[in-house]
Formats: C-alpha cells, sequence, structure tokens
C-alpha cells in the first residue's frame, strides 16, 4: 500500500508519518508478549492491560483502521492466555473499541490531562464489564485492587502515546537546509 | 483533523450494529463455555497458537535466571552441595526404614486380604505463569495432553498438595490450587484422624474448614493431610496446617482457617500424579444386589 492512500496522521498539533498495517500489528503482538510475560505477586496485578491500551489508542487515532472484530478476537486470545470466561475480553474488548471509535473525534481534541481522563474512565468501564461478567458467573467481587491495573495504565498513558508515536516522528533536519 | 479518508459512502452495518452483533456472539460464547464448556476445542486451537507468545514472553526471564545461575559463586555451590549432602544422609535412614515398612505394610494387608494402596506414576513439571485472572487462583504447567495429562490429576510439590488439573490444551494445562473458591479438598487431622474437608478462600495462603463442631478435637498446629476418599488425591499428603480456630459457643460450628503446606504461590517444580485405579463399582447400583439388601432389610 502506497503512504498516500494509508491518509494523515495528526496528533496535537504534529504531523507523523501514515500508518502502515504492518505497523499497527506490530504494536499489538509488542502488547500481547507485555501481557504475557510471567511476572510475580503484585506487579503483576498493577501490570496494566497493554493490549486494551493499544487498541485504545488505535481506535482514538486511527478509528478506521481497526474495527470491532479485531479487537473481539483478540479477546478471545487473552480469554484462553489469562485462563478466564470464552468470551470474556473479548465483549469488554469490543465494547472499548467502540467507545474508541465513538468518542475518537471529541477525545483527540482534548489535551493530554483531559485526555487520560477519557482513557482511564474507558479502562475502567472495559474492566468493570468484566467484573459484572464474572459476578454473573458466581465468581466474588475480589477487591478494589482489581481496578488498579486501570490506574497505571492511565498513568502509563503518555508514555504509550511516545512510544508508538517515536517511529511515525519525521526525522527531523530532513527538510532542513 | 483525522486519519484515513472519510469514505463518501458509508458500507457495511453501523458501529451499533457490529458492537451488539459481538456482544451477542460473546454472551452465546460465554454461556456456552460456563455451563456446557462445549468450547474446548476452539480453546485447544487458541492455546496452540499462542503457545509461541508465551513461549517468547517467558524468554527474558528464563534468560535472567539462566544468567543469575551462571554466575553463581563456587562457595555457595559448594556451601548448597554440602547442606544436600547432610539432609541426604539425614533421610536416607528415613528412606530404609520406609522400605521395610512399605514391604511390610503391603504382606500385612495381604494376609487381611485387602488390596495394597496402587502406586502412582510421576511427571515432574514447571510452571509457567500465574494466571492473571484475579478471580480465580490458577497456573499454567508446561505440560499438556501431548505428555499424556488429562483433566482431573492431582498435583503436588516437594511439601504438599497445590490442586488439580482442570484444563488441558496439547502443550500446557490449567492447574486450579486448592486456594481457589471452587476447590475443596477432603483432609483428615493426622494427630486425632479426624475427617472434615478444606475450602478455597480465593485468597493465597489461606483455606478453611467448615461444619467443625465447636468441641472438635482440633488444635492450632495440627497438620491436615489428605484423606483420599475423594479418588482425585491419594491419602496422606500434607495438605495444611490449622493456623486459627475460632470457637464461639453462639455458633454451632467452630471457625477454622488453616495456611496450605505446600507454596501455593511460590514454587517452580510440580509433581503430576497419575490417576487412582478405578473403584470399584458402587454396590447399590448393581440390580441383583440391591434386591438382595432389600430383601435383608425387610423387617
Amino acid at each position: 500500500m502506497s503512504r498516500s492512500s494509508l491518509g494523515d496522521n495528526i496528533q496535537g498539533g504534529e504531523i507523523l508519518l501514515p500508518v502502515r498495517t504492518g505497523y499497527i500489528l506490530l504494536t499489538i503482538l509488542a502488547a500481547v508478549l507485555l501481557d504475557l510475560v510471567p511476572l510475580p505477586g503484585w506487579i503483576a496485578w498493577v501490570r496494566p492491560d497493554f493490549v486494551a491500551v493499544t487498541l485504545l489508542y488505535w481506535g482514538i487515532f486511527q478509528p478506521r483502521r481497526l474495527g470491532l472484530l479485531p479487537a473481539w478476537l483478540l479477546g478471545l486470545l487473552m480469554d484462553v492466555a489469562d485462563a478466564t470466561l470464552f468470551g470474556q475480553h473479548a465483549l469488554a474488548y469490543s465494547a472499548l473499541m467502540f467507545a474508541a471509535i465513538f468518542l475518537h473525534r471529541r477525545i483527540q481534541m482534548f489535551p493530554l490531562p483531559y485526555q487520560m481522563a477519557h482513557v482511564g474512565a474507558l479502562l475502567l468501564a472495559q474492566q468493570g464489564i468484566q467484573l459484572l461478567i464474572r459476578l454473573a458467573d458466581d465468581a466474588e467481587f475480589p477487591g478494589f485492587t482489581y481496578f488498579v491495573a486501570s490506574l497505571t495504565a492511565t498513568v502509563l498513558w503518555p508514555a504509550v502515546m511516545a512510544a508508538i508515536n517515536a517511529p511515525l516522528r519525521r526525522r527531523s533536519g530532513a527538510d532542513d537546509v | 483533523m483525522q486519519a484515513s479518508p472519510q469514505p463518501i459512502f458509508k458500507r457495511g452495518p453501523s458501529l451499533v450494529v457490529r458492537l451488539v452483533f459481538f456482544t451477542l456472539l460473546s454472551l452465546v460464547l460465554m454461556v456456552s463455555d460456563s455451563r456446557f464448556r462445549y468450547l474446548e476445542g476452539i480453546r485447544s486451537v487458541v492455546s496452540v497458537v499462542l503457545y509461541p507468545l508465551q513461549q517468547a514472553a517467558s524468554m527474558p526471564g528464563i534468560l535472567l535466571a539462566r544468567t543469575g545461575e551462571f554466575f553463581v559463586t563456587q562457595a555457595a555451590l559448594y556451601r548448597e552441595n554440602e547442606q544436600l549432602r547432610r539432609e541426604n544422609l539425614t533421610n536416607a535412614p528415613k528412606l530404609q526404614r520406609l522400605m521395610v515398612l512399605e514391604a511390610e505394610n503391603t504382606q500385612l494387608l495381604r494376609l487381611l486380604d485387602a488390596k495394597p494402596a496402587p502406586e502412582r506414576t510421576t511427571i515432574i513439571a514447571e510452571i509457567l505463569y500465574e494466571s492473571r485472572d484475579a478471580f480465580t487462583r490458577r497456573v499454567i504447567i508446561d505440560h499438556g495432553s501431548n505428555q499424556g495429562l488429562h483433566e482431573g490429576q492431582a498435583v503436588i510439590d516437594h511439601v504438599g498438595v497445590i490442586g488439580q488439573i482442570t484444563r488441558v490444551f496439547p502443550f500446557v494445562s490449567e492447574v486450579t490450587l486448592i486456594t481457589d473458591k471452587t476447590q475443596s479438598v477432603p483432609v483428615q487431622n493426622a494427630r486425632s484422624g479426624l475427617r472434615s474437608v478444606t475450602f478455597g478462600t480465593g485468597h493465597d495462603g489461606a483455606l478453611e474448614l467448615r461444619f467443625i463442631p465447636v468441641n472438635a478435637d482440633m488444635q492450632i498446629g495440627d497438620v491436615l493431610v489428605t484423606s483420599g476418599i475423594d479418588g482425585t488425591y491419594p491419602a496422606g499428603l500434607p495438605v495444611a496446617v490449622v493456623a486459627n480456630i475460632e470457637r464461639n459457643a453462639a455458633f454451632a460450628f467452630a471457625r477454622i482457617t488453616c495456611t496450605p503446606s505446600a507454596g501455593v504461590s511460590s514454587f517452580n517444580r510440580v509433581v503430576v500424579l497419575s490417576d487412582a485405579p478405578p473403584r470399584p463399582a458402587n454396590p447399590l447400583k448393581d440390580p441383583a444386589q440391591a434386591k438382595l439388601k432389600k430383601v435383608g432389610t425387610k423387617p
């Protein structure tokens, strides 16, 4: 695909390179790997759900590239990886993707702190959906520490954005004389 | 401001319709998974796709551990070797006595015309990772149906019972720990012989005993071992130590909490036991026997 057919990529006044599909897949692969790294004890439940965060990023900044289907399929993958109910992450991720695409114009307009507030709310809602599903399936409320992952994800949002955007920056000096 | 060129004509179903579709699909999947377990096949396929990813993700940790091992000093190795040799020496007489006792036990059982307990084969597996599900207590081990594992096998470590296999995939399997909310283990107090059942609490490091009368012979520090009456766990494996007993005369039962013996969340290698042999058929299910019984109980 030629770059011109991929569309613009403008974030906060900065013009970034257009995004290739391969790059989107690469970021998602990295997110899945980050979610799968075995971590001991409390670090594991503080760890943000990188797959959800990455989906949210692409849903907000490239809403026409990833639809609900990839989110749903990734959800099934995470369901097997986490040994949860089959369809639990799938439902939560497709709802998250829906919200991201639905709200992308508004979220893009906001400065970073407001953007982070939106991201935090969406990730909490995503976890809330999973919580409701499990409560309906006779599980017990695991305590509010369950939601810590969303808070760390919100705090890390600027870092995630910077990481995904880094290869998309135009090399400064290329057009300088 | 944004993204790929806006399509001139809208094609395909709208976003809301797609959300409703995927929501319904997920609900159907979840109900058939949770209530009927129809989807084990699809799960297996996804798990095979996931396996190389999981291996790749575990690599940094393994490499880190290996590098750590490589830089162990000779003094540390020497010390560990010395300690192991000492342990071996202290254990040797016990082991020799055990062999004699085992032989004696089989002989006595034969004299009594009772069947000796069958030996179980063991498979050593390694824990890949803890499940990231906050609602259950499970670990994933690196052996699966390809290595001959199947659901229901007991898993122990060098100190005691860990749990049982609840789902097998081709290369990995899920072990539900005894601390999981859904797990219960029939146990026996090693000191008083009192039989009971431990229930998982859903938290690491805590099990509870229910329906033990206030005046029952239970003391803090008592060791609970498997009683073997469930057919899953062989008898005599340490399960837990009684940690706290709350006797309140207002209630019929005492509140007893125990600490699992095995390092339920801090171990690396586990042992998977082979299945118990099939038990004899239930005599009451046999029509001829049932008739006999009925005749026998007539006044």
